[in-house]
């Protein structure tokens, strides 16, 4: 493959390239001493043009041979010129050139330059970009080259960066001010390291320069530090609507029902394993749409949760009405059974849920910021089933219903309310919810039986900050607890996080014991 | 007017309860010491010292159980956070158990064997005087003492309650385990404490050490079970229990419940911290899975199995849903967890009363038929 | 709002100068000199907006025997809430005899100071036998340390006894409480209140549930505890306020509507209008 491609250079070469590199130049480069060939190297990379391309390609694939007193490109069964790209007779022992690690970088950073030179855009972009990470001093004629030729603006961004990034070893404290001057206003860790040796008085004589790069130093750290507080931002969001999700069903089954439900994380992990079993589908019988499995596992995984949830409804929850404490303690014995259901079905260790490769990847927002799909995903997710619950709990019968029968449940059932199979249903509501919990869990945590088990405290946590009887205020409670936890876990480590939240709601009911959408009145006990 | 307490004392049990509380002791103080040590291993009436550690471990889970239902049961308080208390009572005392180690651990060093691991040069401030075994005696109930105290005194002020402090209880005992796997807390991190060697001097293993361990758990349980007695015979009890069922009503009339509520939460709290000193030389461990909610909440169900609001519910829910647990693990471990999450439902859906009601219908339908 | 003032200042005892004076005076014994039991001032509750008590004003003279009548959701409860400490007024002062503040009380001290409280619903302890209810409620030291330390004395249980004759339910003193029926429990709670030996009663329908022979009595008793204590009840059975005889005064949304004795406030046109118009 390289060698066709060199081939095809060498063609092209021949074709256009008039003007011929310096013979002396090219046989410069089979020099016995590195700094000999590193020096020739930045030479011909100034002429920009595509013989040096040809060459310097070459020499990079350990094609370029010293044949005589002519350095020669061998492929496959042909030979030429280096120097004019000509065709010639193959020579008799070419003698293979040593190129060593260090010549090896300066080759590609050599290449990389010159690539700034190609017709294309889009390769002078990639180019650009590359070179960022690996300016040396030496190429700031080439950029300055590259710089008053270039038209595109991106491009000619990215290149007054990096000819900054030359200059800054360049002899001229003005000339380096002015670098200095231009880096100020990145955003990037790389460029912070470059500029970090110029505060230095040992390395940077010159007062001025000096203190232009400390204040650059500062500017970058300010933006890199708001980089990180949007990043962190945003993983709480992304944390919170994680916990949104797994305490958006306890806001129906507990917050509107007030039924404990211990088992709720089980019904996240009904609902992983549900997409689990989704894949498996998928891998085994359309292998082609594998990409798919995930949205399909969606209906599936509210189904077979709400399926779990119509059963411990019927069979212990509906017998345990206003018997909480009952009700938790049976509740949990179902978490028991369903944990080991699971240990049984599909064994202790936990499945691999694999990302669809649509969710791979991120998008990149600053430099130091990236922000992951699968997460942006669930962020979405979370809105989407915030939505459906909304919608079902406010402008559906269903919803009407399940007000009624929580606010007033012996005038709902005179009225007509079938009580019974309303409570049913809202339970089997709530449990689906969680289930399409359990679907973005899967996509960014382990699936395994126990995996419900580290969910309920936290769940619980939103509901009791978030108050009873309200979705808004578990939306808050989730939202304000996944940033407020991913910020301190920054700032602390993620068990004191953990614990120090746990102490904080724990003073925070002291002050609001309702939670913090209280219902106020004399209904309230 | 006033009657001794003494006699208040005798008058918490009748008759046929002290006779059962005596044979009790009898049994584990003298009977199971004669035939653990008299009888060779193969004789029919050995008592192995696997049985010994078994029952000496459920007796320990039946103080629990007894401290749990002193809350629950007669106070109408359900705590998802009692492993925290018996934990810390273990870990203060073993505390003391690592420091009788000595030398012997296996870096022969001064300090404990983790803390050597960690590189620490010097005990943290809080191991100071855990050599000492009146001092972690004292801390053995101080140390739940002081943070049921603290932890109740702001909840029960606040009006929390039901399954707002059950949860709240939970996610207590969920911090506390978190705070214990951490290696930087001092106490062993995952692994706890373990590899005991002596208590007071005496080696931990031997006969003589299990049967005295045995033998004061035992008395431990029957003091506990007559104090429990006293306690919910008296006006205090009886003040708790309606504060369980009208809270309003016994404000209206004059008594604060906040203090009724704190009093009996950290004498439960105390009582767990006790069970826990004595499980730990006894089983010779002691790690933070011991505050993992799913241990706390198992709690409730010897309670409930056993029959809550009486004290021998408790006493007799331990024992069946522990034996029952090691008689599983051995020959069905898979099912064990299905059992007892069919206990927990069978028990609440069907046996509100436990064991100690079931008996109680059954003998009340066995008179009636007599009739 | 123009009712309330003429109300307040009819009823305002001679040689009281308000409030202000009375808001210095904020803890200890209670100081019945004035002859004022209980003094609302202005009480102010508000639920998300909604206004229980709207700047309600009421005074009891001590031995004072008086009915509370109105409407559904006039405010009736909430203001037994506020007397009992279990709501705080948004606004207004709420004081027993000349000195104590109730509104800074908590609901155990405030049963201490001596105000004594019945529900609505008959709240006893329904688990605990007959005997065991009075004895709880029994005025006495009630911390932790004496309860665990209590035991009967001879006079304590006469006085039991005699209470249980009272209320009639001398031969039921060992049963469960739960066993009784709904006019015992309320009756039961009458002589929990009595145990308690309050200053104040506070009777939320005491009335409820119960025979029209077993009225006539607890109209009886009523009648003869009033001089002694201070009572106040709140009740819709017409029949019963009549034999109560005193004053009556009818609320409705959170304020004082009308007060007189019960032929007059049937006649005003305003209560009238509040009971039957609309």
């Amino acid at each position: 493959m390289k060698k066709i491609l060199i081939a095809l250079l060498l063609s092209l070469g021949s074709l256009s390239a008039l003007a011929a590199l310096d013979p002396g130049r090219v046989r410069q480069l089979a020099a016995e001493d590195s700094s000999d060939k590193v020096a020739a190297i930045q030479q011909i990379t100034e002429n920009a043009d595509p013989d040096a391309v040809r060459v310097l390609t070459a020499m990079s694939e350990d094609s370029l041979y010293l044949a005589g007193d002519k350095a020669v490109i061998i492929t496959d069964d042909s030979a030429f010129d280096a120097a004019t790209g000509e065709a010639i007779k193959m020579p008799a022992n070419p003698e293979s050139i040593t190129v060593n690690n260090r010549i090896r970088g300066e080759l590609a950073s050599a290449l990389a330059a010159l690539k700034l030179f190609d017709a294309d855009r889009e390769v002078r972009l990639a180019s650009a970009e590359e070179l960022q990470s690996k300016v040396s001093a030496g190429m700031a004629p080439l950029l300055k080259k590259a710089l008053d030729k270039e038209s595109d603006a991106e491009i000619k961004a990215l290149l007054k960066l990096a000819y900054a990034q030359a200059n800054l070893g360049n002899a001229d404290p003005v000339a380096r001010l002015a670098a200095v001057k231009a880096l100020a206003e990145t955003s990037s860790p790389v460029i912070k390291s470059v500029l970090l040796p110029l505060t230095d008085k040992a390395n940077e004589p010159d007062d001025k320069v000096r203190y232009e790069a400390i204040a650059a130093v500062k500017a970058i750290d300010g933006r890199l530090a708001l980089a990180e507080n949007v990043g962190q931002a945003f993983s709480g969001l992304s944390l919170g609507s994680i916990l949104l999700l797994g305490a958006l069903g306890l806001a129906i089954t507990y917050g509107v029902m007030g039924i404990i439900n211990m088992a709720h994380g089980e019904l996240l992990m009904v609902g992983a394993y549900a997409t689990y079993g989704m894949q498996t589908l998928f891998r085994a019988y359309f292998p082609d749409a594998i990409d798919w499995y995930l949205p399909a596992a969606i209906p599936v995984a509210f189904f077979a949760a709400a399926l779990v949830g119509v059963i411990m409804e019927r069979t212990v929850i509906r017998w345990l009405y206003g018997r909480t404490l009952e009700t938790l303690l049976a509740t949990w014995g179902l978490s028991l059974v369903l944990i080991q259901s699971a240990r049984v079905l599909f064994g202790a260790q936990n499945v691999e849920v694999a990302n669809p490769s649509w969710m791979s990847g991120g998008i990149e927002v600053l430099p130091n910021l990236i922000l992951p799909w699968n997460r942006i995903i669930i962020v979405g997710f979370a809105i989407f089933v915030l939505l459906l619950v909304w919608l079902l709990m406010n402008k559906t019968r269903l919803g009407m219903f399940v007000r009624a029968v929580t606010q007033n449940r012996p005038m709902a059932g005179c009225v007509g309310v079938p009580t019974s199979r309303i409570d049913t249903m809202a339970f089997a509501l709530g449990a689906g919810i969680a289930g399409l919990g359990g679907v973005a869990l899967s996509q960014i945590s382990n699936v395994g039986p126990d995996m419900g088990q580290g969910y309920i405290v936290d769940s619980f946590m939103v509901v009791v900050v978030g108050g009873v009887g309200q979705l808004a205020g578990a939306v808050w409670a989730a939202l304000g607890l996944g940033i407020f936890s991913k910020l301190l876990e920054g700032w602390a480590g993620a068990v004191i996080a953990k614990i120090s939240i746990l102490v904080c709601i724990i003073i925070f009911i002291q002050k609001r014991p309702q939670g913090i959408f209280a219902l106020k009145g004399r209904f309230v006990e | 007017m006033r009657k001794p307490l003494t006699i208040r004392i005798l008058s918490a049990l009748d008759k046929k309860s002290w006779l059962a509380l005596g044979i009790f002791l009898a049994l584990a103080l003298v009977v199971v010491p004669v035939l653990h040590l008299n009888f060779p291993e193969d004789s029919a009436l050995h008592v192995s010292t696997y049985a010994i550690t078994l029952i000496g471990k459920i007796m320990c889970y039946a103080l629990v159980a007894v401290a749990m239902d002193l809350i629950w049961g007669y106070g109408g308080i359900l705590s998802l956070g009692h492993g925290l208390f018996f934990a810390l009572g273990g870990y203060a005392f073993g505390m003391y158990l690592m420091r009788q180690i000595g030398r012997d651990g296996s870096y022969g060093a001064d300090l404990p064997d983790f803390m050597v691991f960690l590189d620490w040069k010097e005990l943290p401030w809080f191991w100071v005087g855990s050599d000492s075994f009146g001092w972690v005696a004292f801390l053995v109930m101080a140390v739940p003492a002081l943070v049921a105290f603290v932890f109740g005194y702001f909840a029960f002020r606040s009006r929390i309650k039901g399954v707002y402090f059950s949860i709240i209880t939970q996610a207590l005992t969920y911090a506390a385990m978190l705070l214990f796997f951490r290696n930087e807390t001092g106490f062993g991190g995952n692994n706890g404490f373990t590899d005991f060697k002596r208590v007071l001097g005496y080696t931990i293993t031997s006969s003589e050490t299990r049967l005295v361990l045995f033998g004061l758990t035992a008395v431990m349980l029957a003091v506990t079970l007559v104090f429990s007695a006293w306690l919910v015979k008296s006006k205090f009890g009886r003040v708790l229990t309606a504060i369980r069922d009208a809270e309003s009503r016994v404000m209206f009339i004059g008594y604060n419940p906040l203090w009724y509520k704190l009093t009996i939460w950290v004498i439960s709290a105390v009582l767990c911290g006790i069970a826990g000193a004595l499980y730990v030389p006894q089983v010779g461990i002691i790690n933070p899975s011991e505050m993992s909610p799913g241990n706390s909440i198992e709690i409730a169900i010897w309670v409930a199995v056993g029959g809550r609001g009486t004290l021998i519910g408790p006493v007799i829910g331990a024992f069946v849903v522990n034996l029952a647990k090691s008689w599983f693990t051995v020959s069905f471990p898979e099912y064990w967890l299905f059992f007892l999450g069919l206990l927990f439902i069978v028990v609440t859906l069907m046996l509100p009363q436990g064991l100690v009601g079931l008996w109680k219908k059954l003998m009340a339908k066995k008179g009636a038929e007599a009739c | 709002m123009l009712n309330t003032v003429d109300l307040f200042e009819d009823d305002r005892p001679a040689g009281s100068d308000g409030a202000d004076q009375m808001g210095h005076l904020v803890t200890g014994e209670l100081d019945l000199s004035h002859g004022v039991a209980l003094y609302l001032e202005d009480i102010t509750v508000s639920f998300d907006g909604f206004k229980a008590l709207n700047n309600l004003s009421l005074a009891i003279n001590a031995g004072e025997l008086r009915c509370i009548i109105g409407p559904n959701g006039a405010g009736k409860t909430t203001m037994m809430d506020v007397i009992t400490g279990k709501t705080r007024p948004d606004s207004g002062k709420a004081y027993f005899g000349q000195s104590i503040d109730l509104t800074r009380l908590s609901e155990p001290e405030i049963a201490h100071v001596g105000i004594g409280r019945k529900f609505q619903k008959p709240t006893i302890f329904e688990q605990h036998t007959v005997f065991e209810n009075l004895e709880l409620a029994m005025k006495t030291d009630k911390r932790v340390w004496k309860s665990l330390m209590a035991w009967l004395a001879g006079d304590e249980r006469d006085r039991i006894a005699e209470t249980l004759r009272m209320i009639r339910l001398d031969k039921e003193a060992d049963r469960p409480a739960g066993l009784l029926s709904h006019g015992q429990k309320q009756w039961l709670e009458i002589g929990m209140l009595l145990m308690q030996e309050p200053k104040l009663l506070l009777l939320d329908e005491p009335v409820a549930g119960m025979t029209d022979d077993e009225t006539m009595r607890t109209a009886e008793l009523f009648v003869s505890l009033a001089g002694k204590h201070s009572l106040v009840v709140v009740e819709h059975d017409m029949a019963f306020v009549e034999k109560l005889g005193g004053l009556v005064t009818v609320l409705h949304e959170g304020s004082v509507l009308a007060e007189g004795d019960l032929a007059t406030v049937q006649n005003d046109q305003r209560v009238i209008e509040v009971y039957l118009g609309r």
